[in-house]
């Protein structure tokens, strides 16, 4: 989304073009000096290795381009999709298993989205507080143990994450899946419409006419729904389901990998293809180092001086604004 | 029925049933259960686990709940949730509330080192359960971890060695790095590695003991050495992640995983006779279930008179479960044990 500046630098400079460049030199260095990295097998593996943290990039990057925020979504992830497959377990079938998960985190979608839009309470709250609700009500209603264990019985859904067809990793065409989904209906659909313009300026939007409290509602329900596709294809991928992940900073880099392809926290820019440039610069960072047999500690260090160097770069191509540094209220 | 005769029979039940009133009332004296009862009575037992949220607290807790039934003392469970400064707090709380015996399940190797020399100081005796702080209390039960780590080397040498035929080539991962099993483990496997040079370790990475990050972590080493012998992961639960790189990569069968952990049902037996993991060194928790009961209600019994000052260690047997015996009973399940005791 360029912001409609005539400053030639800006518009040519995108955060989303810095970081792809960054991806792309990075990609040509651990080419170089990493043996095995630059296969097509590596390439895919290193694809398939962030595909999870995609997914839930898109669910979050929805909510940040309609200005708000889901600190819950690893915690919706983990237990409606645990929920589910501990239902499986003890006798359920598939098909209604899968399906009460789903509804949960639909109605947990539902719950922060009337919160945040009719209850006015502030996203970030909202949405912090209903991870630790969810987690709570999970481990003590839901799950009766933090790992759930599934295999290959649970059927056709064990594809979703598991496998491979026409030797391209079944998580990875999840998701391209959701992203084409995304990609459309952030660009093609009324609702992306209103959700960029209400992230841009809610007041304006809603003088305008575009029904902001249910338009909230609609994105935390999809960020939710997108929670439990991440959360299935986890599942599957691992054979297993591990809801202390709830516990771990991977929300932290779910939003690292939306801002840092260019999604503004400030709402109303970006779209999934800053997503997608993002994982892939924190995938190709995390094969390589892999390859080189860097020392956790180290990949550590690596991984918050790219970070960031990109933040750093963004802010000298993109510098704050009257307009921008006053938004930022999520 | 006459007056007579309806006497007779009331009086004959009631002799009849004295002696069975009687035994109710006292039970046979053999000289000690009484006393052992007594003391253990209305005693509160600490018990503060990483997470109760998986097998092996799950299990030692079972251990101590038929004991705290039958014997009449208490448990307080304050759940740490994988966060040392909340279990730092509930072991504080825990030693003003002077509780008789502190069982403790450390994250780290130096996090609760402080507090257990705190706890003795208050006159509580200390228990560490299967992970360990370098000072020891009163008491460790659990694995030793050095024992373990060799038996898992060995494993990978008898797969992947000279004599077998395999090429030596290992890689590692391992979990938490500051988690007193990670850090004696890779220790044990430094000094088995030096010692058997036809082994080699390709790749040495950590994941957490997130299964997600073990299976990206496994799965950019298997494109990168494609003639890996084997991993050795450092706990069950995260090596799910390396098994379905492994089987993702259509090698299950010809790259080995040996891993180690409690012995569960679900997480040691069917997955090693699933083909998930090759090899599953176990500590067997639920062998640690009865020692920990034995261990607390000795020292509830014989409290010391300077806690901390002799302390003991129960150290649990090691298993091997290969495909060979995951059939013969070597693994447990929760609900047989919440069913008949461990």
């Amino acid at each position: 989304m360029s912001s409609g500046t005539t400053r030639g630098l800006s518009d040519s400079l995108t955060q989303e073009r810095i970081v792809l460049a960054l991806s792309v030199a990075l990609f040509a260095a651990f080419g170089l000096f990493a043996p095995g990295f630059l296969t097509a097998s590596n390439t895919l593996s290193l694809i398939q290795n962030v595909a999870i943290l995609g997914l839930l990039g898109i669910g979050m990057s929805v909510t940040i381009i309609g200005r708000g925020i889901d600190l819950s979504i690893v915690a919706i992830m983990a237990i409606s999709v645990a929920w589910s497959l501990s239902l499986f377990e003890s006798g359920m079938g598939v098909a209604p298993a899968i399906l009460l998960g789903f509804a949960f985190a639909l109605l947990i979608g539902v719950i922060n989205g009337v919160l945040i839009a009719y209850v006015e309470i502030p996203a970030i709250f909202t949405t912090l507080a209903m991870g630790t609700v969810v987690y709570g009500f999970g481990q003590y209603f839901l799950v009766p143990i933090d790992v759930t264990y599934v295999n290959e019985s649970i059927g056709w859904i064990h594809q979703i994450g598991a496998g491979r067809t026409l030797g391209i990793p079944n998580s990875v065409i999840s998701l391209a899946v959701i992203a084409a989904l995304g990609f459309f209906a952030l660009r093609s659909t009324i609702f992306g419409r209103y959700l960029y313009a209400m992230g841009d300026n809610p007041a304006s939007a809603r003088v305008a006419g575009v029904p902001t409290r249910p338009l909230i509602v609609a994105k935390y329900v999809l960020s939710a729904l997108v929670a439990f596709v991440a959360g299935v294809v986890m599942a599957m991928s691992v054979d297993s389901m591990n809801t202390r992940i709830v516990n771990s900073t991977i929300v932290y880099d779910v939003i690292l990998v939306a801002v840092i392809g260019g999604i503004s926290l400030s709402g109303g820019k970006g779209g999934i293809l800053n997503v997608l440039v993002g994982t892939l610069l924190i995938g190709i960072l995390l094969n390589g180092m892999t390859i080189l047999n860097m020392p956790y500690t180290a990949q550590n260090i690596v991984k918050g001086l790219i970070l960031l160097f990109a933040i750093v770069a963004d802010s000298i191509f993109n510098p704050r604004d009257e307009q921008t540094s006053q938004q930022g209220d999520i | 029925m006459r007056w007579s005769s309806f006497l007779k029979v009331a009086v004959a039940v009631a002799a009849l049933a004295a002696p069975v009133a009687g035994a109710v009332a006292a039970e046979f004296d053999d000289g000690q259960i009484n006393v052992t009862r007594d003391t253990l009575k209305g005693k509160r037992v600490g018990f503060v686990p990483i997470s109760m949220g998986f097998d092996l607290p799950q299990v030692w807790y079972e251990g101590l709940r038929r004991d705290a039934e039958r014997y009449g003392y208490e448990i307080v469970t304050r759940d740490a949730n994988w966060n040392v400064q909340a279990g730092a707090q509930a072991i504080n709380q825990l030693i003003g509330e002077q509780v008789d015996v502190l069982i403790v399940h450390p994250l780290e190797m130096q996090a609760y080192a402080k507090l257990i020399d705190k706890a003795n100081a208050a006159g509580i005796p200390v228990i560490q359960i299967n992970l360990k702080s370098l000072n020891t209390g009163d008491a460790y039960v659990g694995a030793n971890w050095h024992s373990i780590f060799v038996q898992t080397g060995e494993e990978i040498l008898k797969r992947c060695g000279k004599d077998a035929g395999g090429n030596g080539k290992v890689a590692l991962v391992q979990g938490v790095l500051t988690t007193p099993g990670s850090q004696i483990g890779r220790q044990a496997l430094a000094d088995f590695f030096a010692e058997h040079p036809d082994l080699s370790i390709v790749a040495d990475q950590a994941a957490d003991w997130d299964a997600t990050k073990a299976k990206a972590v496994a799965s950019t080493i298997l494109k990168q050495n494609p003639d890996l012998c084997g991993f050795i992961g450092f706990w069950e639960v995260q090596d799910m992640g390396i098994a379905a790189a492994i089987k993702e990569a259509g090698l299950q069968g010809k790259v080995a995983l040996v891993t180690s952990g409690g012995g569960e049902q679900k997480s040691a037996c069917d997955n090693v006779a699933n083909g998930n993991f090759t090899v599953n060194v176990s500590y067997d928790a639920r062998g640690q279930a009865r020692d920990l009961g034995t261990v607390v209600t000795t020292l509830l019994q014989n409290k010391p008179q300077t806690p901390g000052s002799h302390p003991i260690g129960v150290y649990s047997h090691n298993k091997v479960i290969t495909a060979d015996n995951v059939n013969a009973g070597v693994c447990w399940s929760l609900d047989d044990v919440k069913k008949y005791g461990p």
